[in-house]
């Protein structure tokens, strides 16, 4: 006998507690490894991403104290080595996706209006698949057998014959562990953002945030399978003798600088995309109206997502490719600066138009706007050949990414962190410590990056771990140097902040900034199951338009079961009973976890991770539910 | 309170199709398949710069015989799989069984076809980048033919003998759209490493 | 405190004194760019101010005090808002297509500068040196040396390059941009100096462990001068005269230096070293870590690890007395 939620207030009480014990995660560690629901599992992945954030914020101090002397003594080559690969690497690869991605496992599911993400099991699956191949990777550096040859890994360098041991082996199968995760939460975002929307919320509704992710989750579908191919080769170069990048037996060096860039170029675009959706996020609460613009910023977000996957030989213009396909890339990475420019001037006519109410946020979403030009346009100057033959592997690189990608994506997300902090915790943050950390973290990240520009135009190439005092780098090293120790400062006040606010910061309510999206119309911190009734949109704001919504009723209570709707206007489609929660993602994790890592050593780690996955997959898949002859209810 | 309502109770729980969400993530995966599939004949293409003969001297062109014959294995076996497909939406549990069954013993044709295809390269996979080359392309579809058997196996075994919900067609007809991505890919793996050794 | 940031800000502004070499060119490769880094320049400061001054704009009309409910939408507003962000993409879009032009006009520039039977020069990437060879059609008298590539001030060089081992990146700034040194496929870039002097370089693509070490020197001199150069780095190492050099010649030649480094008039024939016929006439060592004096040659030959970890070079394990013969000769060969 199934139980039907109705929304009287008797009802609604009744179906609160049925809910709540319909989506409880059992309690104690069973429950914490095993829990399916999306807000845990993307919490524990945001507090893992912030990890792996300082402590290859921990590599970069390191490497800018090794740097503000000339000749210094302090790291040699081989550590030195070390630590730019892994502090590439983790940002890369173990920090800024997961990050974005998880936060949008979080946001997404509250923002449409539904209970969990589409495969709740397989999410938790891509958690621990992620969670071992940063401990592969960090494990690895602390017993000194970390990658040394870049993140980017060029061969011949990384090859067998000039990269010996394990070091290149175990970053490639970092790689594929991190790219697994990747794609997972990739295509739980994209099936979850389609099919599980509430109804009303048809695609021209959705929030731009949710625009973002969704393009964001597209480009890793398209993107990650490049550079699992990339270093499955390298690894069997490595291991198997393949002859992949051997320019000696017909392999090409440069074929991997096209697959590691075609999947490179794109996942820069994957990491700042969602920081966009945070911004509009962030101005619409602050400015108090939806962001201008809606139909241009929604096709800014698509042509981006397109645009990104056609630029990757801007890489590679010092290697002597043909000048009318260097042109062509010219072309394309200029012309992706007029979709981020529609962004930009919505948000200022956004900004212009609104009334704006400075909170610690928003500080984060402007300081992101004056970075994120700045980078944008130094990028410009990137772009065009002529001038990358002089900028190109040097400091004004280092300077431009970390403009944009620090500028254009950690400060949204910092942002965003402080903006939905209360909603996660139930507490605000301390807005006098968030504008300290902000006005910290913004004159130190300039006062580290700025002068990178004239370092690398004075000559300075990348991946240095040392300079002759002659040539006259000193000056701006030291500088870099003593701002990285002023951001480092900003990072600590910011912890500081979030450290705080879970036991002192005052009670936030369901929507303490008066915002228009619908995770605000529920508690903070939201119950497991979201919504006790899954809302009915009106209008892209619908907090705003739409106070007391309707609501739909008629959802089964005693069992997993959300709605499904469908993709482009959101019209009710189905009832579908999600998984619950499970141990055998983490099992399966583990079991291609050792596959992967033995796989290091030997090909046979293949066949044993096909053999272990095959047990775990038929554990997670085994049927233990209710048979065929079942409930006459039911009408397919 | 009173607040307008939306009653979906009426609406069915079991779908198939686009309508389904596994569809969708069945979707995905062979996206993602289909493009680290493309990534590895763009490879292909790429690495045939740098020889002037292709194969390199010392490698003859793949015999046909074995490759061939898995191709009309495997196009042939479309058949059954749609027929396991139709079944499954009709929820019949012994059609779909049956028909499964058939895919799967053309799925292990095509596998046991993959040993005489590997001789008929004529090299190693370290031999030379082609070798590298066309023994990854090959290695992976064969790959996906035995994952995809497998799943095989796996779901007749459930259709066979239970336990059954009625769930579990939905996961019998969205298998069939893995089968169909591993047959469709077989005519482009057959043409870009059989016949490509020979045109390009 | 006050100590420590004055400090700062005088190193941070002698840091800026002068040019940086790129914007600093000596030749017109260089200064083509530099003039179109202007633009770039001239262009991002100006979108730079106007986005800026719209940002404190909108903030100076700021509201104090708590969140107030979201005002109703203006029609006419969104009408002036959506003109306005219209012309800025439209100018957004013309002022790229106007880089863009700029950028494929210097590109042909850069790529026009070259004349038929041009001085050539190849030079070869090593982990962690320059090999650097003038080819002749007569390969008795090509040059062979390491680190320093000598050209004739007014003309331009092709500077053939490829690697010997892994990616290396040929940059010297202030004359031209980089051109990377592949295993594989040969690139080339045409280089010219305007006038007379010593223009520093540098590895610009991560090659391993001494990726730092690998500096070169570009000295450019009058035509006579350069000729007079060529000519003296055709002949053969100098014949020793005193028994002290003579003894270190005979150590060079029995010890493990010749098994990969060429003396020529010697027997010692072997490439997988720099060229050491002419290395006194060169202005660094260990390519470009070290002045060119017997002490740092003497700590280079020693210990070459504690100057570049990682080095290829074993350490000349000799006693002393022949170590010093060694550094001796190998000083003489002018």
């Amino acid at each position: 006998m199934s139980v039907v939620a109705a929304p009287d207030r008797d009802g609604e009480a009744h179906d609160r507690a049925a809910l709540a014990l319909t989506w409880a995660t059992p309690r104690g560690l069973r429950g914490w490894l095993s829990t399916a629901n999306h807000k845990a599992v993307a919490t524990r992945y945001v507090v893992s991403a912030f990890v792996f954030f300082a402590l290859a914020g921990v590599l970069a101090l390191i490497m800018r104290l090794q740097l503000a002397w000339p000749e210094s003594r302090l790291i040699g080559p081989d550590l030195y080595n070390q630590i730019f690969t892994v502090h590439g690497s983790t940002m890369m690869f173990l920090f800024a996706v997961p990050v974005m991605e998880a936060m949008g496992i979080y946001l997404v599911p509250l923002m449409i209006g539904t209970r969990n993400v589409a495969f709740p099991r397989m999410n938790a699956f891509g958690y621990w698949t992620y969670l071992i191949g940063g401990g592969l990777l960090w494990i690895a550096f602390l017993l000194n057998v970390g990658p040394d040859t870049g993140w980017f890994s060029y061969v011949p360098l990384a090859g067998p014959a000039y990269a010996a041991g394990k070091r290149v082996d175990i970053w490639a199968q970092m790689i594929t562990f991190t790219e697994i995760a990747a794609l997972v939460a990739g295509v739980e975002i994209v099936v979850t953002t389609l099919k599980f929307r509430c109804p009303g919320m048809s695609l021209n509704r959705i929030p731009l945030l949710v625009w973002a992710m969704l393009v964001m989750a597209l480009m890793v579908i398209f993107a990650m399978p490049a550079i699992m191919i990339a270093s499955t080769m390298l690894a069997m170069d490595r291991l198997v003798d393949t002859h992949f990048f051997n320019p000696a037996e017909g392999g090409d060096v440069l074929l991997w600088q096209h697959l590691f860039w075609f999947f490179g170029h794109p996942e820069v675009y994957i990491i700042f995309v969602p920081a966009t959706g945070f911004v509009s996020s962030l101005i619409t609460a602050f400015a108090r109206r939806p962001i201008f613009g809606y139909p241009a910023m929604v096709l800014a977000l698509i042509s981006t997502g397109f645009l990104g996957f056609g630029l990757w030989v801007h890489h590679m213009f010092a290697t002597g490719l043909p000048q009318l396909g260097e042109s062509f890339f010219t072309a394309a990475s200029m012309m992706i600066a007029i979709p981020s420019g529609i962004q930009v001037f919505c948000w200022l006519a956004t900004l212009r138009s609104g009334r704006i109410v400075v909170r610690a946020p928003l500080l984060f979403a402007l300081g992101f706007i004056a970075l994120f030009v700045l980078g944008g346009l130094t990028g410009v100057m990137v772009a065009a050949v002529p001038f990358d033959l002089q900028a190109h592997d040097t400091y004004f690189v280092v300077a431009h990414f970390h403009y944009v990608l620090v500028g254009g994506a950690v400060f949204p997300l910092l942002g965003a962190i402080l903006f939905w902090l209360p909603k996660m915790t139930g507490r605000m943050p301390s807005e006098s410590l968030g504008r300290w950390s902000f006005a910290v973290l913004f004159v130190g990240f300039n006062l580290t990056f700025f002068p990178m520009h004239r370092l690398g135009l004075a000559g300075m190439p990348r991946r240095v771990y040392t300079y002759l005092a002659q040539t006259g780098w000193a000056g701006g090293n030291l500088l870099a140097s003593a701002g990285a120790g002023v951001m480092a400062v900003g990072v600590l006040l910011f912890a500081a902040n979030i450290a705080w606010t879970p036991g002192r910061g005052t009670p936030a309510g369901a929507d303490p900034w008066g915002a228009d999206t619908l995770e605000w119309s529920v508690p903070s911190p939201p119950p497991a199951y979201n919504f006790v009734y899954l809302p009915v949109v009106e209008s892209r704001t619908p907090l705003w338009t739409t106070p007391t919504p309707a609501v739909v009723t008629g959802l089964r209570t005693d069992v997993p079961e959300v709605l499904v709707t469908d993709a482009i206007d959101a019209t009710p489609d189905h009832r579908h009973v999600l998984d619950g929660p499970s141990m055998w993602p983490l099992l399966t994790a583990l079991a291609s976890g050792i596959g992967v890592i033995v796989a290091i050593f030997t090909p046979w780690g293949v066949t044993l991770g096909a053999v272990l996955l095959l047990i775990t997959l038929t554990g997670w898949f085994w049927p233990r539910g209710v048979p065929v002859s079942d409930t006459a209810r039911e009408r397919a | 309170m009173r607040r307008a309502t939306l009653d979906v109770s009426a609406l069915p729980s079991l779908v198939f199709g686009a309508r389904a969400p596994i569809w969708w993530g069945v979707v995905g995966l062979l996206l993602i398949e289909g493009t680290a599939l493309a990534l590895v004949a763009a490879a292909y293409l790429y690495l045939r710069l740098n020889f002037e003969a292709w194969p390199p001297p010392g490698t003859p062109p793949p015999r046909l015989g074995a490759a061939t014959a898995d191709l009309v294995v495997l196009l042939a076996s479309v058949l059954p799989m749609a027929l396991v497909d139709r079944a499954a939406r009709r929820e019949a549990r012994r059609p779909a069984w049956l028909a499964l069954l058939v895919v799967i013993a053309l799925g292990a044709v095509s596998l046991a076809l993959r040993i005489p295809e590997f001789h008929a390269l004529g090299c190693r996979w370290d031999s030379h980048a082609y070798g590298s080359v066309v023994w990854t392309t090959l290695g992976m579809h064969t790959a996906h033919v035995l994952t995809s058997t497998v799943e095989n196996v796996l779901l007749a075994a459930l259709l066979l003998a239970g336990p059954l919900e009625r769930k579990h067609y939905v996961d019998v007809h969205v298998n069939a759209l893995y089968w169909y991505f591993v047959a469709g890919t077989w005519t482009l793996v057959y043409a870009l490493v059989f016949l490509g050794a020979r045109w390009l | 405190m006050t100590r420590v940031a004055l400090t700062l800000a005088l190193t941070a502004l002698g840091g800026c004194a002068g040019r940086p070499a790129a914007l600093d060119p000596a030749g017109p490769q260089a200064a083509r760019i530099a003039g179109f880094w202007s633009l770039l320049l001239a262009v991002s400061i100006a979108v730079s101010v106007v986005v800026l001054a719209v940002l404190l704009d909108a903030l100076a009309r700021r509201r104090g005090g708590s969140l107030p409910p979201p005002p109703a939408v203006d029609p006419r507003l969104e009408r002036r808002l959506t003109f306005g962000v219209a012309a800025a993409v439209v100018l957004t879009a013309v002022l790229l297509l106007f880089l863009f032009v700029a950028s494929l006009r210097t590109a042909r520039a850069l790529n026009a500068l070259g004349e038929p039977d041009a001085l050539t020069v190849e030079v070869t990437g090593h982990q962690w040196w320059w090999e650097v060879e003038y080819w002749d059609s007569a390969p008795a008298r090509r040059v062979r040396t390491a680190n320093e590539i000598h050209v004739p001030v007014g003309r331009p060089v092709l500077v053939k390059t490829r690697s010997a081992d892994v990616i290396h990146s040929l940059w010297a700034p202030r004359l031209a941009g980089k051109k990377d040194l592949l295993p594989q496929h040969a690139t080339s870039l045409w280089m010219q100096a305007d006038r007379p002097g010593m223009f520093d370089g540098q590895c610009a693509e991560f090659c391993g462990h001494q990726h730092a070490h690998m500096r070169l020197t570009v000295v450019a001199e009058a035509p006579e001068a350069f000729q007079t150069w060529l000519a003296h780095q055709r002949t053969p190492a100098a014949e020793p005269t005193e028994p002290a050099l003579l003894h270190g010649r005979e150590v060079f030649l029995a010890g493990p230096c010749a098994l990969c480094h060429t003396i020529a008039g010697t027997t010692a024939a072997a490439r997988l070293g720099p060229d050491l016929t002419h290395l006194a006439s060169r202005t660094t060592l260990a390519a470009g870590t070290l002045p060119n004096d017997l002490g740092a040659l003497a700590a280079w030959l020693v210990d070459p690890q504690s100057v570049k970890p990682g080095v290829h070079m074993p350490p000349a394990a000799l006693p002393p007395r022949d170590f010093q013969a060694l550094v001796a000769y190998l000083g003489s060969l002018r």
